[in-house]
């Protein structure tokens, strides 16, 4: 048994290690993929009255990015939305997490505003039903 | 100009291992005396080569070449010159290149000291490790090429990851890779042992040194990035269970085994297999841990330039490396196999114990490592698994090495009585028990430090236990204890040393996080840290915002620390924490981010006992592996090879 044993769990490892150059370790899943997308009514943050319903978007394809003026990585990501948004049509909508809104609209006036609509989520709840691992994330 | 050169340099590298892998080899199976003899010239000519080709990538670097692409990718006009050396290493590319320095430098120190080998081992020796190198430079100048060049030049460059740009990273690669690399030399050597089909116990006692060197290098590789970690990543910890660093834990494991196994082949010409398997499995796991690390299959803080089609290459690479040494392995099976002739109570029967720990605990940390690869080849979905797995499975199965090592010493090859040296360990039980008692009720540490002070203490007052009663015995006094004896006691103290510092640091530390505006104070076990002010300095490529903290006593002024928050110039934010490091405790204050518009900062400060024993105890058993690799009985033995070899068969089982 000794003899085989080394031998074969390299070869159980090799494949084991060659499958696992196909998967991308970064990919994170979401239980959402093929349901409707969970349903908001927020304020809109940059006209303040105004709401962001995810009833009114229903029907037609839109990019939810999760973001917050505290998150550097938002930062880093930032400039790849606005070219996102100069080349493409899609409707693009923020939603603005855990945030300030003095604090939102400064970062925004920095870095430039790619979005169509910006829904408030002050509390987190819709991104807790987004299920949202960390910002920032786009659905 | 020059980089073309180093890349040419790169190119008859490897027709010189391609020469040194082949001629030798064949020579060696048709007798062809010739051919052998080209082994040694061509890797002392390949190792030069190597240099030349390492040196033009470093004066690249100094120079400011960024039409050279991995320079401009690593380094920029304002980086200190320090920094532009060790960037030479500072990311993929650089680093296969400093690896494949590493294997030409064993490779040729071997080529020079081998002359008294039998002509036929050495020169598969040689064959194999040219092997070796053809492998790693066709990796390089296919995938990853040093020399690019990136037309027409840039202005100026990108720069070192800031976490790089740091003096315990400039020899921790180096240090790692000799570790690594080091172990080659024990592959080749139990591969060309396993063409023979037979093992010249000679060879045992010649491989042994470089193993120990080969070990006391990774040793001292693997401490240097858990202090680096420590001081650098600013979160207080020492071990992170971090893929990369299990990747050089493993070949440490069953490095660890090897040298002990090799003891046995060389006294008793047992445990012959175990050394094979060892000796293939410590450079397999090294190549392995380069494979994880370059290769991009698992996520970690290490992972820089991940790529799949350099990982395919790696894979490769590793199944023609270790499954061809495996296959043979198995293939020569029988001609190595023989009767155990052990005793219960032995010193091989415990050194068969320790192999047995060390082992488990690599496969236990290899399926810890691979886990989330296979949960998620296999459809479970996406799991971690960290700390909490490896930090209440690995004190486990350290435990019966942790109990078991005193007795090692003192155990007597093909036989023993346990009781004798019961007898002997008792007292130092005893007071290790007492010590143990003492820390807990009277400095009132929780039990976890007591246990770690108690199997600490075990295993130093064993170890000078037994170098009372080797003192007081009259017929081993006179001889005195060899270095190979004295490097031993040495490293198994330096366990003893590390285990205090782990268990005690890991559960007697403190970490407050507070909100600090400059004229406040946190308390720590009755130190005061005051933040006096805050400062904006300009460094050479970065920004940086400094704390200025006082530790009082009372009223006596126990250290100053500074603590930065940093600004690099690709716009990673680094936190460089201030330490006022000793033996019994280490203070440590980190910033956090700004508050309240800078009024404010979050601050992280430590106060961590013995956290110096770790280090310190790594720091000792490198030493004691130097000084038992420079051993003159191990040297002699390589020069009485003109005996008539002593040679062994093992008759099929």
């Amino acid at each position: 048994m000794m003899r085989y044993l080394p031998i074969g769990l390299f070869l159980a490892l090799a494949v084991l290690l060659f499958l696992g150059l196909g998967i991308d370790p970064k990919t994170v899943p979401s239980p959402l993929i093929d349901k409707p997308a969970p349903s908001f009514e927020l304020p809109e943050l940059r006209e303040p009255g105004q709401v962001v319903r995810s009833e009114a978007l229903r029907g037609k394809p839109y990019l939810l990015n999760v973001w917050g003026s505290w998150c550097v990585a938002c930062q880093q990501e930032h400039p790849v939305l606005m070219q996102f948004a100069r080349e493409h049509d899609l409707t693009l909508v923020g939603l603005n997490w855990k945030d300030e809104r003095e604090t939102a609209l400064r970062w925004l006036a920095r870095f430039g505003d790619p979005y169509d609509q910006i829904a408030v989520d002050a509390e987190g709840g819709t991104a807790i039903d987004f299920g949202v691992y960390g910002a920032p994330e786009s659905f | 100009m020059m980089p073309e050169l180093g890349q040419v340099a790169l190119l008859l590298a490897l027709l010189l291992s391609i020469v040194q892998s082949y001629f030798p080899m064949v020579g060696a199976h048709t007798g062809n005396r010739r051919w052998m003899a080209l082994a040694k010239p061509a890797a002392v000519t390949q190792f030069l080569v190597m240099l030349l080709s390492f040196l033009l990538l470093t004066y690249a670097f100094v120079q400011q070449d960024f039409s050279v692409a991995y320079v401009a990718q690593n380094s920029n006009l304002d980086l200190p010159v320090m920094y532009r050396i060790s960037a030479v290493w500072g990311a993929h590319e650089g680093s296969l290149l400093l690896w494949a320095l590493t294997l030409s430098v064993w490779t040729a120190l071997v080529a020079v000291k081998g002359n008294h080998l039998p002509p036929a081992f050495f020169a598969r020796v040689m064959a194999v490790l040219g092997l070796i190198n053809v492998g790693f430079l066709l990796f390089m100048i296919v995938t990853s090429n040093p020399f690019m060049r990136h037309l027409p030049a840039l202005a100026d460059g990108a720069d070192l990851n800031p976490l790089l740009q740091d003096p315990g990273l400039i020899i921790h690669p180096p240090m790692l890779y000799m570790g690594y690399v080091g172990f080659s030399v024990a592959f080749a050597f139990a591969v060309a042992a396993l063409i023979e089909g037979r093992i010249d116990l000679a060879w045992i006692k010649w491989v042994r040194p470089w193993t120990l060197w080969a070990w006391a290098f990774l040793t001292f590789g693997i401490a240097l990035g858990s202090w680096w970690a420590y001081y650098e990543l600013g979160w207080g910890g020492w071990w992170f269970w971090d893929p990369v660093e299990n990747a050089s834990f493993m070949p440490w494991l069953i490095g660890t085994a090897l040298i002990h196994s090799q003891s046995v082949v060389e006294k008793r010409q047992q445990l012959i297999l175990w050394t094979l398997l060892m000796s293939i499995l410590a450079f397999s796991l090294s190549l392995l841990g380069t494979f994880l690390v370059r290769s991009g299959v698992l996520t970690s803080v290490h992972a820089f330039a991940s790529d799949p089609e350099r990982g395919v290459f790696i894979l490769a690479f590793l199944a023609a490396i270790a499954g061809g040494a495996l296959a043979l392995f198995s293939w020569r099976f029988n001609h190595f196999a023989r009767r155990a002739d052990f005793q219960p109570v032995s010193r091989e029967a415990g050194l068969l114990v320790n192999n047995l720990a060390m082992t488990s605990a690599c496969a236990l940390v290899l399926l810890g490592t691979l886990f989330p690869l296979l949960a998620d080849a296999a459809g479970w979905g996406k799991v971690s698994v960290g700390s909490p797995y490896f930090g209440a499975m690995f004190p486990l199965m350290m435990a019966p090495v942790v109990l078991l090592l005193p007795f090692g010493p003192f155990l007597k090859w093909r036989g023993d009585d346990a009781g004798r040296i019961g007898r002997f360990l008792l007292p130092v039980f005893i007071i290790s028990a007492v010590l143990a008692l003492i820390v807990k009720f009277a400095f009132d540490a929780p039990w976890k430090a007591a246990l770690g002070v108690l199997a600490g203490s075990w295993i130093l007052l064993g170890v000078a236990e037994y170098v009372r009663r080797f003192r007081q015995d009259p017929s081993r006094r006179i001889r005195g204890l060899g270095r190979e004896h004295i490097g031993m006691l040495l490293a198994h103290a330096g366990m003893g040393v590390f285990v205090i510092g782990v268990f005690v640091t890991e559960a007697t530390s403190i970490e407050k996080d507070v909100r600090l505006e400059p004229g406040q104070s946190v308390e720590i076990r009755g130190l005061s840290f005051v933040f006096e002010k805050l400062e904006h300095y300009e460094g050479p490529n970065f920004v940086a915002d400094q704390g200025h903290f006082v530790v009082r006593k009372g009223d006596v002024e126990v250290a100053r620390l500074n603590p930065e928050k940093r600004g690099y110039r690709r716009g990673e934010v680094m936190t460089e924490a201030a330490i006022d490091p000793g033996l019994t405790r280490d203070l440590y204050v980190a910033l956090g981010e700004p508050l309240d518009d800078g009024q404010a900062w979050a601050v992280r400060v430590y106060h961590k006992p013995f956290i110096r024993w770790i280090w310190l105890g790594a720091l000792l058993m490198t030493f004691g592996a130097f000084v038992a690799a420079a051993d003159q009985r191990l040297r002699a033995s390589a020069a009485r090879r003109d005996e008539p070899a002593d040679a062994t068969q093992g008759a099929p089982a």
